[in-house]
């Protein structure tokens, strides 16, 4: 049975729907209320409140910790400033991606990094030897995650000290709220204006309390993870085992990924000092990769047609959907869409996607597979590039 | 008596294989006869109403392996067959706390993470090297071991298969089942985890019903054996068969009886008749004889060999390897009928743990200690156990409210010394026998388990025990080895049950075996039989 997270006491109070998924063994709300499309618009609008406890998190310290942090990931996290926060992949010595998460520094020799999967072993593997000690904090601290437009000027009600206004995406501050530790990450899934607050599991649900509060005149609401499947695929995110499988857990090694194969190509520093899975990725890098990791949109008009010889309007996934869906080019099968979505924003039926590379570029033209009651046809798709939805918001520093 | 019937194929012992074996012969439209000397069918596969109202899983009690293929192609379910889910393993500590694996993966990791959080970590990763461990191996176990020593093309195909395969399986795929192939369960486990009942509990896997113990080397492959059944459609590694083991074993018979085979029971077959080299039927011990073209024994090979014909009639290095053919049991199993539900100290009351199964190994030390005991020939006094309760999962198994306990146990040797005080560690005869020492045997059980389940004692009402000597007494299996002989790595593949002889067949013509002694071995897989009878048919197409 998955056990209630640090927040259960408020978000149980609030799902009304009584539909929950089993998250990394903790309960989470799918939907607080019957429409998901309501929470979702609360974060592309004005705010959303989402518990997002079950993250693992770790921290790492000792006059290693840079050493460590640095030979895991493959971005070169000796750039990363302390107070900023940077997102990277890590992979296993054949360069296939293990997992992916942030690595927010704290200090010079301080830092904390999430995952979607456990990864104690693994960074402690390779910190073997190194003055460096790796704690799991992932049971001691709560993560809540305050999404939309109207963050801001929720949490500077909260906050008054904290100088959110000039706070920049990926950047964070530490804050002091009813004389207990809270760090604030201008981070999230959503990929708008938004922030992740990390604080100890005991207070953590008097700080829902206090933004619920706070947020009342701001269109603040709880949002469940439905909501958060959308917002995540139109801000082009990707989701381990749904949109690429972690190296160790492959059944067949086709089921690996590179960084350059899920797009984190951008995340690899091939420049900087030795990393796991660095050599693999230096002979990828020159040899070019076989696959890559693109967004798709849907042809609208393709969709009504094939549905209107069934004499239907289109019928395409509410709900991210996660059931993955072959693409194919001049009739070949070419690569899979893995999560797809019909976006309340755009109005547009989008998709992220594995392709052989020569498919790639956006522009380009495959056909992705959709069922027409009951028969499977295929549309036309067109590789759009990522983010679908990036409002100017999201990376905006404020005007106190 | 004289010859009164006449067959295709007589099927020696009615175990699980001997019936399967039957099944797929009479499928193909032979005519066939299964001869048991017992009154009830399935050899060590069988359930039997010990205590009035009790079924007893006497022998087997779970099954994990039994091949899917079997259940399709004799249509097991419609004959009776459903195998329910067995899903937990819980370890009692000696300090009242536990480990619990479960069906949810993630209370399985909170729950090991008490212990070690590498360990809840390191968890999911052995499953999935497991898992693929298992796909490279389960091939072997559909497949009729080659002969490595013929230049026969189908040998030469065969093992060029078998080659291609393993190269298939990749690099490191491939050097981490060379360790399985050759290192001990626990230092195999310790290169995984660091939880020592942990450790304990997943390396018992490695000696259930081998002479092994956890630190033994060729105790990581018997663990491998039995991790195979997570792979086949189910993903599910253990089971327990509805109405018992025995149910598995009458579902077969169903079968075979609805495609036309026969089968007697209280028939004890004395020796095959032959003409010349050939097999030509069974004498029983009645005296009646029966004639048949084909003649496959299901029981163990010291039984097929050297006493069912005359071994001078083979030659003589099949016979020397035969006699030297491991079958000594090393296990015990005491079955119990219960007044009540056992009450574990660590974990009250009713709940999930009582529905898996309840696993005595708190330390590697601990079954190393009981293994040491066995080896120089005493029962263990502290035995590793493995307990599961059927009435649970079935409550078909007892009266409403009561319960059937049953205790898989090790060591047992098959030969005991009289038990002496530790420092009269003097060389003893052995007594070889164990007149007198069953009950001791029993009380070693009982008293262990009563300090992790505290109320067993005042809700025992019958109490059954047996030491491989019983086994074998009862149905036969010689040294009362469960497997038929050991699943040690030289008594493997083309080594079982002997070199040149390891597809079923036998030096003499229309003679052949299909126990769990030939290849893929013991458990409750059907395999041997099955196979057995895909090489009979291809014999008689020539």
């Amino acid at each position: 049975m998955p056990i209630p997270s640090p927040l259960h006491s408020r978000t149980a109070k609030l799902c009304q729907t009584q539909e929950w998924r089993d998250w990394a063994g903790y309960l989470s709300a799918i939907t607080y209320q019957p429409s998901h499309e309501v929470e979702y618009f609360a974060v592309r609008n004005s705010a959303g409140l989402i518990d997002v406890s079950p993250l693992y998190k770790y921290e790492v310290t000792g006059s290693d910790a840079l050493r460590l942090v640095n030979r895991v990931m493959t971005r070169d996290i000796s750039t990363c400033h302390v107070g900023q926060v940077m997102y990277s992949p890590w992979c296993d010595e054949d360069g296939k991606v293990i997992d992916d998460g942030t690595i927010s520094r704290l200090g010079e020799q301080h830092f904390r990094l999430t995952a979607a999967d456990p990864s104690l072993r693994w960074f402690q593997d390779v910190g073997f030897g190194m003055d460096a000690e790796v704690r799991d904090v992932s049971t001691e601290l709560a993560s809540l995650a305050l999404q939309g437009p109207n963050g801001r000027a929720i949490l500077k009600d909260l906050f008054p000290e904290a100088n959110l206004d000039g706070l920049r995406y990926y950047h964070l501050v530490q804050a002091i709220w009813r004389s207990i530790p809270v760090t604030i990450t201008r981070t999230g899934y959503t990929g708008d204006l938004g922030y992740e607050l990390w604080i100890g599991a005991d207070r953590a649900p008097e700080l829902w309390d206090e933004l619920t509060a706070a947020g009342a005149g701001y269109g603040l609401m709880p949002v469940g993870l439905a909501a958060l499947d959308i917002l995540r695929v139109e801000a082009g995110l990707l989701l381990l085992e749904v949109d690429y499988t972690s190296a160790p857990f492959a059944r067949i090694p086709q089921q690996k990924s590179s960084p350059f194969e899920i797009g984190l190509g951008w995340a690899v520093a091939l420049d900087k000092a030795d990393f796991v899975g660095k050599r693999a990725l230096e002979q990828e890098a020159k040899k070019g990769s076989r696959r890559g990791f693109v967004g798709l949109e849907v042809d609208w008009q393709n969709l009504e047609r094939l549905f209107g010889t069934v004499n239907l309007p289109p019928q395409v996934a509410g709900r991210a959907s996660r059931t993955p869906v072959p693409l194919y080019a001049n009739g070949k099968y070419i690569g899979q869409a893995t999560s797809m979505v019909f976006s309340p924003i755009l109005k547009k039926y989008v998709a992220l996607a594995t392709v052989q590379s020569a498919y790639a570029e956006p522009g380009s033209e495959l056909e992705f597979e959709i069922t027409v009651e009951y028969v499977r046809k295929r549309a036309g798709a067109r590789v759009a590039k990522l983010p679908f939805y990036d409002p100017p918001q999201k990376k905006a520093i404020g005007h106190g | 008596m004289i010859d009164r019937m006449n067959y295709d194929a007589i099927v020696i012992g009615g175990g699980h294989n001997g019936l399967v074996n039957a099944a797929y012969l009479a499928r193909s439209g032979l005519s066939v006869l299964v001869l048991e000397q017992r009154h009830v069918l399935g050899g060590a596969t069988v359930t039997e109403e010990i205590f009035p109202g009790f079924k007893f899983t006497v022998f087997s009690y779970v099954v994990s392996l039994l091949r899917p293929e079997i259940i399709r192609e004799l249509e097991l379910p419609r004959h009776g067959l459903t195998i329910l889910p067995l899903e937990s393993t819980i370890t009692p500590l000696p300090n009242g706390d536990y480990i619990y694996r479960g069906s949810d993966p993630h209370e399985t990791f909170r729950n090991i993470q008490r212990f070690s959080p590498r360990d809840a970590e390191a968890y999911r990763e052995y499953g999935h090297t497991m898992y693929q461990m298992a796909k490279a191996v389960k091939y072997i176990l559909g497949i009729r071991p080659p002969d490595p020593t013929s230049l026969h093309p189908r040998e030469l195909l065969a093992l060029l298969k078998l080659g291609k395969h393993f190269l298939s399986i990749g690099e490191d795929n491939l050097y981490t089942l060379v360790k399985l192939m050759t290192m001990s369960s626990a230092e195999f486990l310790e290169e995984w985890f660091e939880t020592d009942p942990l450790i304990a509990t997943m390396s018992a896997s490695g000696i259930i019903g081998t002479f092994l113990g956890p630190r033994s080397p060729g105790s990581a492959y018997v663990l491998l054996h039995h991790y195979m059944g997570e792979i086949d459609g189910v993903f599910r590694a253990w089971g327990f068969a509805k109405g018992g083991t025995g149910a598995i074993s009458e579902a077969i018979a169903n079968s075979g009886r609805e495609l036309g085979a026969e089968i007697r029971t209280e028939a004890k077959v004395a020796k095959v008749l032959m003409r010349g080299d050939r097999a030509t039927g069974v004498v029983l011990e009645s005296g009646e004889e029966i004639q048949a073209r084909l003649v496959i024994s299901s029981l163990d090979p010291k039984l097929t060999f050297l006493k069912l014909i005359d071994p001078s009639q083979l030659p003589d290095d099949l016979v020397r390897i035969v006699r030297n053919f491991e079958t000594q049991g090393s296990s015990g199993k005491v079955n119990l009928a219960l007044d009540a539900a056992p009450d574990l100290s660590c974990w009250p009351g009713d709940g999930p743990h009582l529905r898996g199964a309840i696993s005595v190994s708190p330390s590697v030390d601990y079954i190393e200690r009981a293994y040491d005991e066995a080896k120089y020939g005493q029962f263990s006094r502290r035995p590793y156990i493995d307990a599961i309760i059927p009435s649970m999962i079935d409550p078909g198994m007892a009266p409403p409210g009561k319960h059937v306990m049953s205790c898989f146990v090790q060591y047992a040797p098959y030969k005991v010394h009289k038990y002496t005080s530790r420092q009269a560690n003097k060389e003893e005869p052995a007594a070889e026998n164990w007149d007198g020492q069953r009950e001791a045997f029993g009380d070693a059980v009982v008293d262990t388990l009563s300090e992790y389940i505290p109320n067993l004692k005042k809700i025992i009402l019958h109490r059954q025990v047996l030491s491989p000597r019983d086994i074998e007494e009862k149905i036969g299996m010689t040294g009362g080895n469960i497997f038929q002989g050991e699943l040690s790595l030289s008594q493997l593949f083309f080594l079982r049950p002997a070199p040149g002889y390891a597809q079923y067949r036998t030096p003499i013509q229309g003679y052949y075996q299909c126990g769990s002694a030939t290849h893929p071995g013991g458990g409750i897989t059907g395999a041997p039989g099955r196979l057995a009878a895909m090489e009979i048919l291809r014999d008689l197409r020539k």
